[in-house]
């Protein structure tokens, strides 16, 4: 389970700049749950998720994990049991590096990074039938450099990175918006199934309205640092990208938008 | 000038560039691999220098005192990563602060800042040596520098291919990759920074061994001659995909080396030489630029 425990974040403090995201905000995401988060820009989406994984500090609050205060652990300790993709495909992969070392490197997560091979050949046969699947023809180019790859490939090969060894929480930062529609949809799909498969807890940030209503079993809408919608279970089914909208413009029209 | 004059000249070049390879193998990994400007190793090169000089007048065997050189080099590298990922510090400041730091050291190792060893057995001039056959005497030392050049290259490249290397070079390819794969990018540094620097001093020791002399004013312009010999050795053959980058910049280095002698040898003098060493370096620079716009204008047009 996660916890976020009366948090407070302001950015800039002390300037005419400042501005307060988060004050005593709370949430809980059940184990196993996957939760969609919407919302406009800036209404405090991708620092929640930012937060959670330790890339910034907050001022004020608690971030648990299973109930264990993690607030002060260091970003990358955290990552030992999150997976992490970002909206910048370049952000999951190495460019310089080829597909087989990407995925050489990424099934190596939790154990030594010592002086052996650092390409697993012995597992190209798994890395090509996880790949072929996925219809994009990434299996025969294993020997590829990842920066030669157009960005849904690369989209690909960082959610499979970020999920091919044990983790329990998956963290996606709108993975799909900076994807063409086709591919973004086939990242979804991808998404989905791994998500199911490995019985994840998974929180996802999105813009697409329509991925927030048909995917995951709990659905967020932020505004200014709140949680201003929470909807799961039979509530979370029938809501519909109208409602949501409707309260999109609700919300617009009180910020004088 | 004789043909055998020109010979010369050009052997002491070539055997000067393969010395300075070894330099540019270890900013190979500050420079390309990690994009950390490293200025620590003006100093870590002198301080191998000081150190096989040192080693090498109290009987050391000059192999071991290589060895020596290059773990204080490590111990060099060290010092800058954790300037940097401790405390904080902008990577080209904790590299000119251990830089600074390290001059001092190097004449605390040496005694003085010029620590001749001509009468000691060396690297290159020793009983071994001497009882080689006629043919072979001439080349020992262009063969003696070239197995070390060819062990570091090997070594490196062996490392680059292991977990750790994969490490590394995602360190310096995505940074945020290392950070999710729950890895300190911090520590990652470090250790590039320890292989580099001890890669230099190792070249800083061979050179000495070379020189058969330590002299502190040795390592002034090291960063430039291993910069340039990378920029040249990776834009001369960044079509060549099947050649190693670790091959490049050694090939880089001994061409620098060649253009380097061949401008002094057009009348300028031996004092000219860090001047020639600068200029060219700008040229190479401006040089690698406009290849590059040029082929920006291509993918436009």
């Amino acid at each position: 389970m996660l916890e976020l425990r009366n948090i407070s974040k302001t950015y800039n403090p002390g300037t005419v700049h400042e501005t307060c995201l988060f004050s005593d905000f709370s949430l809980k995401i059940e184990e196993g749950s996957f939760v969609s988060v919407v919302g406009s820009n800036g209404s405090g989406k991708t620092s929640l998720l930012n937060i959670l994984c330790g890339s910034i500090p907050v001022d004020g609050g608690q971030i648990l994990i299973d109930g264990k205060d993690i607030t002060h652990r260091k970003e990358f300790r955290r990552y030992a049991r999150i997976g992490r993709v970002y909206q910048n495909p370049s952000m999951g992969t190495c460019p310089s590096m080829t597909i087989l070392e990407n995925l050489s490197l990424a099934d190596n997560k939790g154990r030594r990074y010592g002086l052996t091979a650092g390409a697993n050949k012995k597992r190209i046969g798994d890395y090509k039938a996880m790949l072929a699947p996925l219809g994009l023809g990434l299996e025969d180019k294993l020997g590829i450099a990842v920066g030669s790859l157009s960005g849904g490939q690369r989209q690909t090969l960082a959610l499979l990175m970020a999920t091919m060894t044990p983790i329990d929480f998956l963290i996606l930062d709108e993975h799909t918006a900076a994807l063409d529609p086709k591919t973004a949809e086939i990242v979804m799909r991808l998404t989905n199934s791994i998500v199911q498969e490995k019985k994840l807890t998974t929180l996802m940030v999105t813009h697409n309205l329509r991925y927030a209503v048909e995917y995951g079993d709990r659905l967020l809408m932020m505004h200014q640092g709140q949680a201003v919608l929470d909807k799961s279970g039979e509530e979370k089914i029938r809501t519909t990208v109208d409602d949501l909208l409707g309260i999109f413009n609700e919300i617009s029209i009180e910020c004088g938008n | 000038m004789d043909f055998a004059a020109v010979i010369d000249i050009v052997m002491g070049a070539v055997e000067q560039g393969l010395i300075y390879g070894i330099l540019a193998l270890g900013l190979l990994i500050t420079y390309r691999i990690l994009d950390f400007p490293d200025l620590t190793v003006d100093s870590s090169f002198p301080l191998g220098a000081a150190i096989t000089a040192v080693l090498t007048v109290n009987g050391v065997n000059p192999l071991l005192s290589l060895l020596c050189a290059a773990a204080a080099g490590a111990l060099a590298g060290l010092v800058t990563g954790l300037i940097h990922v401790r405390c904080h510090v902008l990577d080209l400041l904790s590299g000119i602060i251990t830089m600074t730091g390290l001059y001092s050291i190097n004449l605390r190792i040496a005694g003085r800042a010029n620590l001749p060893f001509f009468a000691s057995a060396t690297l290159f001039k020793n009983p071994l040596t001497k009882s080689l056959p006629d043919w072979l005497a001439p080349y020992s030392t262009l063969v003696i520098i070239l197995l070390i050049v060819l062990a570091a290259k090997l070594l490196l490249d062996a490392y680059l291919r292991t977990k750790a290397g994969f490490l590394l070079r995602a360190a310096g390819d995505n940074a945020s990759v290392v950070t999710t794969l729950a890895r300190d990018v911090g520590s990652v540094k470090i250790v590039g920074l320890m292989i580099a620097n001890a890669l230099v001093a190792l070249a800083g020791a061979v050179m000495a061994q070379h020189q058969r002399t330590f002299d502190i004013s040795m390592g002034t312009g090291t960063m430039v001659t291993g910069l340039a010999s990378v920029i040249i050795g990776t834009n001369l053959f960044k079509s060549a995909g099947w050649m190693k980058s670790t091959t490049m910049v050694i090939i880089g280095s001994v061409l620098y080396k060649l253009c380097v002698s061949a401008a002094i040898s057009c009348g300028l003098e031996a004092q000219d030489m860090k001047l020639v060493t600068a200029v060219l370096f700008l040229l190479i620079l401006v040089a690698a630029q406009t290849q590059f716009k040029r082929k920006k204008v291509r993918i436009h047009a």
